[in-house]
């Protein structure tokens, strides 16, 4: 188990965003967390980065209870990457210093053999050849293609990926969904919210259902679209797919 | 080959039209400025030299000949203003970050640091730069410090302009450091990187940028503050000229040291304008307005 979150909760001032929530992420599993917005779904992902104080319960990373205030933040936040939203590529470097930043003041990489390693991530994703440009010349697709090779290139051993399709035109879609598909064959564990249904369907191993701070209901995503058991969950499905014009 | 037509090479009528109209518009404008700017000219002169006291004035305050022999001594007061300025920027730039740095600091073990910066920039942004000028000027020395020595009055001068020109300075960067936008901040610490190297590579770069403007119009401001360490009795450009008056009995060494610091300011003015529009063209590329 990479990922085992016990009773998480999380208050701001006193209004809850996450009640109590229990969840577990397996090696090479994905896990898709649906749920409308304001359901917490990225509240919990920033605490599981340690973004955010939690109010109380446990976070633990490959059995390393994480959320001991005790242990080296910026150490585990290495090992846990997260993409987000918006993309927040960094806006004064290129595309392939947003990569290597990381690797040499991170990793402590040398520069030359950051660079080998940012120009073989961009070749994955079709953009070697415009490592020198700047994320503001570049479409939406192709930024946050360039976020996630950012959170990849430091092997991350889990991947927290915001709704990173949610900022994108339509047709933008379907390359950032192809990566991670990439990324899932290649064994990367990945916990991501979404509203992508039929991906999380097909692509997700389990499916966690967020609404109000709580789980409602969760299990195999076959199972858990075909025949979900929850009333709430049943009408969330349906008002989702009635807007997006899925099925 | 389709028979397709190159928009750029064969304009519409109508386009054609409306580059005439804005065409005629412009030259009219340019009438206009020329026309009004002449006419202003010729009355201030007018009204300038029909003042009853114009000849005297032009004597004691426009001799060429007092300009030329007092030129050389006021321009090696220059020299040290000149001096003056290199060291006070170099001093602002690292005092007035280092400012800006600490008023940043969030964790509660820094509040008296915070309260401290903030102190100090809402004390020396209030002084009037004169008085801070003779406190350091007349105060440390008379502090009589054996090690210190005799401090000369140029180096009290410049630390008076950098206590002063620091708390305007920390200002300016931390209006920059807040306007990177938090999801900044947010990426570079989900990777991992600490709070100071995501202020170094992360933040900072972007602030400085952004900064680059208003820093710029604060180093004009520099630039003629320098003149002031003359009160102190540096021998500067001011200072240099003052002897030079009272030399000659005739104002003109003034006038001479005052159009030197305009000659050195302009390049500074244009440079800060240019940088600028630049940054703005940036922001809203393209737009008419």
């Amino acid at each position: 188990m990479i990922l085992n979150v016990k009773g998480l909760e999380k208050s701001f001032d006193d209004k809850a965003v996450l009640k109590g929530i229990d969840l577990e992420v397996y090696r090479g599993q994905i896990v898709a967390l649906i749920g409308s917005s304001g359901s917490g779904k990225s509240t919990l992902l920033r605490t599981i980065n340690l973004l955010e104080e939690i109010s109380d319960g446990q976070i633990f990373l490959n059995d390393e209870d994480i959320s001991d205030p005790r242990i080296n933040q910026d150490q585990i936040r290495r090992q846990i990457g997260l993409v987000f939203q918006a993309y927040n590529l960094f806006a004064h470097l290129s595309i392939e210093e947003n990569i290597t930043l990381a690797l040499r003041h991170v990793k402590g990489m040398k520069a030359a053999e950051a660079k080998t390693k940012a120009l073989a991530l961009l070749d994955r994703i079709g953009l070697a050849d415009k490592s020198d440009s700047y994320p503001d010349k570049l479409s939406g697709g192709q930024q946050q293609r360039t976020a996630i090779m950012r959170a990849v290139a430091l092997e991350p051993t889990l991947l927290l990926l915001d709704e990173v399709t949610s900022a994108l035109d339509p047709e933008l879609v379907g390359e950032v969904l192809e990566l991670i598909r990439d990324l899932k064959a290649g064994g990367t564990s990945i916990l991501m919210a979404t509203h992508e249904l039929s991906f999380a369907r097909d692509v997700a191993d389990w499916v966690v259902f967020l609404d109000g701070g709580v789980i409602i209901e969760e299990g195999p995503a076959k199972e858990f679209f075909s025949n979900p058991q929850n009333p709430r969950t049943v009408e969330f499905l349906q008002r989702l797919r009635r807007r997006a014009g899925d099925q | 080959m389709p028979n397709t037509k190159s928009p750029s090479l064969e304009p519409s009528q109508i386009e054609l039209d409306r580059r005439a109209f804005r065409h005629s518009r412009k030259r009219r404008s340019t009438l206009v400025a020329f026309i009004s700017t002449c006419a202003f000219a010729i009355i201030g002169y007018l009204s300038l030299t029909s003042a009853p006291g114009w000849d005297r004035v032009k004597q004691s305050f426009f001799n060429f000949d007092t300009a030329s022999s007092a030129l050389p001594h006021i321009l090696d007061g220059l020299l040290l203003n000149l001096r003056v300025l290199l060291y006070s920027a170099i001093g602002v730039l690292f005092f007035g970050l280092a400012l800006a740095l600490l008023r940043t600091l969030r964790s509660p073990i820094f509040t008296p640091i915070r309260l401290l910066v903030r102190g100090y920039v809402d004390l020396f942004r209030g002084l009037p730069l004169i008085i801070v000028l003779y406190l350091v000027g007349f105060g440390i020395p008379g502090l009589r410090l054996e090690f210190l020595g005799r401090v000369p009055a140029e180096v009290l001068g410049t630390v008076a302009l950098i206590l002063t020109y620091s708390a305007y300075v920390a200002e300016v960067f931390r209006a920059g450091i807040e306007a990177v936008h938090p999801s900044q901040r947010l990426a570079a610490r989900s990777l991992g990187l600490t709070y100071a190297q995501t202020m170094r590579l992360v933040v900072l770069p972007q602030a400085l940028r952004k900064v680059a403007p208003p820093l710029m119009n604060d180093f004009v401001s520099l630039q003629k503050d320098v003149g002031l360490i003359s009160v102190l009795g540096a021998v500067d450009a001011v200072r240099g000229a003052q002897i030079e008056v009272a030399h000659f009995a005739n104002f003109t060494p003034y006038v001479v040291a005052g159009l030197l610091f305009v000659l050195l300011a302009i390049p500074t003015v244009r440079l800060a304008d240019y940088v600028t529009n630049r940054l703005a063209k940036r922001e809203q590329a393209g737009a008419l307005l």
